[in-house]
């Protein structure tokens, strides 16, 4: 099954909506709650982190068997050192976001361990692209 | 404690979420920071939060967090109200702070997640 949700970057109000609909549907299908919820928690992370820094993105999702795999694709200022973003505590987020409750550095970190597998790849001023894989047991 | 008790011992006001009156909560979680709720590996806990804004629902959501309590009297927006109809969540506001709510509803019996 293949889903695909758009972004809009600094749109606050609607980020989450793609995480909203992804829980509903792995709970149509009776997953374990578990592990819906750690996949929705990072594909969630992975939206905040769009509305807060890219101008746009996209969100594909397959549901296959075996696993989850989510890609999260946007156009924006992308990520000039992956591994500094991922160490917990570093952020790069406006007062802005952080008003709205992110922007603590937890972000990536939270994405990762939310994951079975995370990869991140990114190019400076063009974009970020975060493929998220969780395996149905 | 029952939603009903955290109502009586925070002198707060339900938003939403009637039916869930007589639901027994034993831990709760304080926190303005999302990304820190979202680390938290279990459910059904009270979240006491002054961010008052469309993505503490969100993360309450994801998180499995059915109850939330709002202090200092923060504005619940009308997109708030329905995101946790939605979603069958309870809102509780108290003019409380965090601290004074904290305080009170350990002292009640509530424990802390970590």
């Amino acid at each position: 099954m293949e889903y695909s949700y758009t972004i809009s970057g600094g749109d606050f109000t609607h980020a989450g909506e793609a995480s909203s609909h992804l829980k509903r549907i792995l709970k149509s299908l009776n997953l374990d709650p578990v592990l819906i919820r750690r996949t929705v928690v990072a594909l969630y992370e992975a939206e905040v982190n769009v509305v807060a820094h890219a101008w746009n993105g996209k969100v594909m999702v397959d549901i296959s068997p075996d696993e989850i795999v989510i890609v999260v694709k946007d156009a924006g200022p992308g990520i000039e050192d992956i591994e500094r973003a991922m160490q917990k505590g570093y952020s790069t987020a406006s007062p802005t976001v952080r008003e709205m409750g992110f922007g603590a550095g937890m972000g990536l970190f939270n994405m990762k361990s939310n994951s079975d597998s995370l990869e991140i790849k990114s190019d400076p001023g063009v974009g970020t692209e975060v493929r998220i894989v969780n395996k149905i047991s | 404690m029952t939603i009903e008790e955290i109502i009586r011992v925070t002198q707060g006001t339900l938003v939403c979420g009637k039916a869930h009156l007589p639901d027994e909560v034993d831990r709760a979680f304080c926190s303005d920071l999302m990304s820190d709720v979202l680390t938290l590996g279990c459910s059904d806990i009270l979240l006491i939060t002054g961010l008052a804004n469309v993505q503490a629902i969100r993360t309450a959501e994801m998180a499995d967090i059915r109850y939330i309590l709002m202090v200092r009297d923060k504005e619940v927006t009308e997109e708030m109200i329905r995101l946790v109809k939605e979603n069958d969540m309870v809102l509780i506001k108290t003019s409380f702070s965090m601290f004074k709510s904290a305080g009170i509803l350990y002292e009640s019996g509530l424990k802390p997640v970590y």
